[in-house]
């Protein structure tokens, strides 16, 4: 490993964690911003313009709380918990390829992205995110509350059983890219033929899965407000109920940005279409990077959008329902997606 | 990075056995899976890294946490001490298990070995495939059909119990 | 104190707490259970989806609830004694604080059950008004539980949805009467004072807008899978268990019993205007949340044919000022006929009083049979004042739909219903 590798892993590893916590920050706005005109209200407006600056308010007060640990809480656990949250959330992050190659340095080219040549990546990002339920459920249990307490057991339960459904919804994509290196996935799509179109039920199955994975309505039932006052974060005051909350909406970029790769053509610009010559710029050359990179933010948000879209339409599913739409439909489906995509696959052979 | 993953999984797994905290003990065989799973990577074996974390970790320590939550197993009371027989026993046991260990440790060969090139790939996805789906497609598939039969078998186990009950 | 001497200290005073209350509640409550698998879960009376104040004990086995038990009082002031301690006429305000989601027409009630214990007649117009603002009080409290039951299901954009258009009912109410909240609007006698033209016409306005909102509401929601499956089959009550615990109103029509005080018992002029008694058959709380938006509708309805009778009407006093019992300040007259200042002093100082006996009189208030028994010893007070308030009797049947539900359940179906804890602790 030269210096030079490290110091770009670190340059990047700096720009990764700093994207994430300011799209967070800003995803907490834009929820609230979507979630008020949704509700014919009109959001934070005093902090800033437009209220832009809301979300550094937030965290500063965040801050500036006192840090309360409920006296019969276990503390070591209690202040794992959150950290775990994180952690786990920004390591997702350096599996993503936010970008392709965008300098050359020693014959070596690194783009906005970390590990992006791992030819385990679609496993390395399901290892995490399963490992991600360790910090709810530490969380709701070291609380020693029995809403936390039915907040982590129900998070636990919830995300055992979407794994697998959303480790299935993969296998077609997997199949039809024939590796689980994230790049040659890209590389895949790049001629325009997004996974999305070939994969709709994928897709389908993916983005529900998605929502269960992050805790987010209609499957929010670790933190289901009405029922569990605060599920697995009832008992966080501080920065730590902000680590969990950063965490919550880190995931939701990353499952978003992970579904942009698998689905929509991570940085392919125009579907069906060759972008390069459409363009008219030479492949990997730096503008269509550049534009690249926006068009996989651009459909990373826009998945982020629909997130909190469906948060502030939909009702909340009940435990039992949650589990049987889990075993009963979303499994079976696909299974049926894995055979039909591998049946066509070998018959196109 | 051997040196410190090897550290790592010995202290996790001396905490796994000394914590009397049924979480603090399986969280520190979670942390003992990720020293695993660090050798792997360090041993270029990525799927087999890839998969440690995704079924230990995630899948099977989950329930292990998810269990002893759901049940609420206090923290272990410190038991009396039955007897010299079970110490002296044990020391016995370990005084063994150190001089197998050492012999074989002292009986390795001396000096590098050098691998032959295609060990490199032995850990990686397609080899793995590649070995499961030809060389040994009879086992891994009879050994599919074993877990089936033992899955639905313990559904129907578990049925019954609920009729009856 | 060491950590874990503390911790098993808090662990022992609030087992011995809970366990204390549950055996004071409940015997049958202590049962067998040698694994300790069940929890206890104490919900409320600080929980946001008690609707205030409710506190509901839960014997849990995993999330189904096994045991439950809702305790009430903890809103509790003591409504029936300050009633014995004030003049009929004091005691107006006070019913503001009883079912603070409708205010209107627990005025309405208790003035009625006060003119039936005197016999005072009410003008013909102030009748039609009071008719009015107790439809649009129960526009306001149906929106308010379809909101909040939405909510507690998770659908929190119709809870801000519904919110807006009670705003601007507020709003109407504040020029109605004067306040938005606490509106103390009728009297002893008729109500405090005509609704101006304008806001009159606001009120057409605001009810030819609402439609078109409600079917936006119904539209996110009333059919929403995730929405109807949380609803339909949880907290079951067929009809003769709902009669026999006394439910009353939306509550008791969603179980397939179509009793309406209004069409059964007409009080004022019900029986003048046209409305159906909606009733749903399944007695889930589905059906409850489709009773309440269907009544909307009919209210809806009986709003434009109050309001049509009132545009044609003339515009005559809507104060009784004929009978010396009703609560009038007559300025003119009292600062120059002797006679009419003697009995403003009486009325101001000892109150309307009834003549000796015991009178019940009940309205059908949003949330179901509003009745006041008023038992007079011929004094300016109140012998006995007590308040049949639909809310109590209503949650007589929480612990009958709970038991054997899930803990996502119980919040639904104390959202359906749709306790008011100002009302039922009194």
């Amino acid at each position: 490993m030269s210096l030079t590798n490290l110091i770009v892993i670190l340059v990047q590893a700096g720009i990764l964690v700093n994207m994430m916590l300011m799209a967070a920050a800003y995803m907490v706005l834009a929820e609230r911003k979507i979630a008020a005109w949704i509700q014919n209200r009109v959001g934070p407006n005093r902090v800033g313009p437009w209220g832009l600056f809301q979300s550094f308010a937030d965290v500063f007060k965040l801050y500036i709380k006192e840090d309360i640990v409920p006296a019969a809480a276990d503390y070591k656990f209690h202040a794992l918990a959150p950290v775990i949250a994180i952690g786990v959330a920004v390591t997702t992050y350096a599996i993503i390829p936010f970008s392709g190659p965008l300098i050359e340095l020693d014959g070596v080219k690194y783009g906005l992205a970390m590990a992006p040549n791992m030819n385990i990546g679609i496993l390395a990002v399901l290892a995490m995110t399963s490992v991600g339920v360790y910090g709810v459920a530490l969380a709701g249990w070291s609380s020693n509350n029995k809403y936390s307490l039915m907040g982590g057991l129900r998070s636990a339960a919830q995300m055992i059983s979407y794994e697998l459904s959303m480790g299935l919804a993969i296998i077609g994509v997997v199949l039809i890219a024939g590796s689980l290196n994230l790049i040659d996935i890209i590389q895949a799509q790049t001629d325009g033929m997004w996974f999305i179109f070939l994969q709709p039920v994928g897709f389908i199955l993916f983005l529900i899965t998605a929502l269960a994975e992050t805790n987010r309505a209609p499957f929010d039932l670790p933190e289901a407000e009405p029922e569990l006052v605060g599920g697995y974060h009832t008992e966080y005051s501080g920065m730590k109920f902000g680590l969990l909350y950063l965490a919550e909406y880190a995931n939701i970029l990353a499952s978003s940005a992970i579904m942009a790769t698998l689905f929509l053509g991570g940085w392919d610009i125009i579907p069906f279409l060759d972008d390069s010559t459409v363009l008219g710029l030479a492949p990997f050359s730096l503008p269509l990077v550049i534009l690249g990179h926006m068009a996989f933010l651009g459909k990373a948000f826009a998945l982020v959008f629909v997130f909190i879209w469906i948060r502030w339409s939909l009702p909340r599913f009940r435990y039992d329902q949650l589990m049987n739409l889990g075993w009963k439909v979303l499994l079976p489906i696909s299974l049926v997606n894995i055979i039909v995509t591998g049946l066509v696959i070998l018959f196109l052979q | 990075m051997f040196t410190v993953f090897a550290i790592g999984a010995v202290a996790s797994a001396v905490f796994t056995i000394t914590r009397k905290n049924p979480v603090a003990s399986a969280m520190s065989l979670v942390g003992h899976f990720f020293m695993l799973t660090g050798l792997y990577l360090t041993l270029q074996a990525q799927f087999v890294a890839a998969v440690q974390v995704l079924v230990y970790a995630g899948a099977i320590m989950v329930l292990v946490i998810f269990v002893i939550m759901l049940l609420n197993v206090g923290t272990e009371q410190q038991h009396p001490q039955s007897g010299g027989l079970r110490t002296t026993l044990g020391v016995m046991m370990a005084g063994l298990l150190a001089v197998l260990m050492g012999t074989a440790i002292l009986a390795r060969p001396t000096g590098r070995v050098d691998l032959p090139p295609e060990s490199l790939t032995i850990g990686t996805t397609e080899a793995i495939g590649q070995s499961l789906f030809t060389t040994y497609l009879f086992p891994f598939e009879a050994v599919s059909l074993l877990l089936l039969a033992a899955l639905i078998g313990s559904v129907i186990l578990a049925k019954r119990h609920v009729q009856e009950g | 104190m060491s950590g874990s001497a503390t911790l098993e200290r808090v662990e022992k005073l609030r087992q011995s707490k809970i366990l204390r209350e549950v055996q004071d509640k409940d015997t049958v409550a202590m049962f067998e259970d040698p694994l300790e698998n069940d929890m206890i879960l104490n919900m409320g009376p600080q929980h946001p989806a008690t609707h205030g104040v409710l506190r509901v004990l839960l014997r849990l086995d995993g999330e189904t609830v096994v045991k439950c038990i809702p305790e009430l009082g903890y809103l509790h002031r003591g409504f029936e004694k300050i009633a014995e301690n004030s003049t009929y006429h004091e005691f107006i305000p006070h019913t503001d604080r009883l079912d603070y989601i409708s205010p209107l027409s627990n005025n309405v009630a208790i003035c009625m059950a006060i003119e039936k214990a005197a016999g005072i007649s009410v003008p013909e117009r102030a009748v039609w008004i009071r008719m009015l603002v107790c439809e649009l009080a129960r526009i306001s409290s149906h929106l308010l539980a379809m909101g909040a039951t939405s909510m507690d299901v998770g659908a929190m954009t119709v809870f801000l949805w519904t919110f807006t258009e009670r705003e601007k009912q507020y709003d109407l109410f504040e020029r109605i009467c004067g306040a938005r909240f606490t509106t103390s609007y009728a009297r002893i006698g008729g109500v405090a004072n005509d609704i101006a033209d304008d806001v009159m016409r606001d009120i057409r306005v605001w009810l030819n807008q609402l439609p078109e909102r409600m079917s936006e509401v119904e539209r996110l929601v009333n059919r929403n899978r995730i929405f109807v499956d949380r609803m339909a089959g949880t907290g079951y009550i067929p009809a003769e268990k709902a009669i026999a615990l006394g439910l009353t109103g939306s509550t008791l029509r969603g179980s397939g019993v179509a009793r309406d005080l209004r069409r059964d018992e007409p009080y004022m002029f019900y029986d003048q205007v046209e409305f159906d008694v909606i009733t749903r058959n399944d007695g889930d709380c589905y059906s409850r949340y489709i009773v309440r938006n269907l009544e909307i509708w009919e209210s809806m309805k009986i709003c434009h044919q109050c309001l049509d009778k009132l545009e044609a009407m003339p515009r005559t006093p809507v104060l009784s000022d004929t009978q010396p019992q009703s609560v009038v300040s007559r300025k003119a007259e009292i600062y120059t006929k002797m006679e009419d200042l003697i009995n403003d002093f009486m009325i101001i100082n000892f109150g309307t009083m009834p003549p000796k006996g015991e009178t019940y009189t009940a309205i059908e208030s949003p949330k179901g049979e509003l009745g006041f028994f008023i038992v007079s010893d011929g004094t300016g007070q109140p012998w006995k004042l007590k308040i049949r308030s639909p809310s109590s009797s209503n949650l007589q049947a929480l612990k009958y739909m709970a038991e054997g539900s899930m803990v996502s359940d119980v919040v639904a179906i104390i959202g359906s219903i749709d306790p008011v804890m100002g009302e039922a602790d009194k």
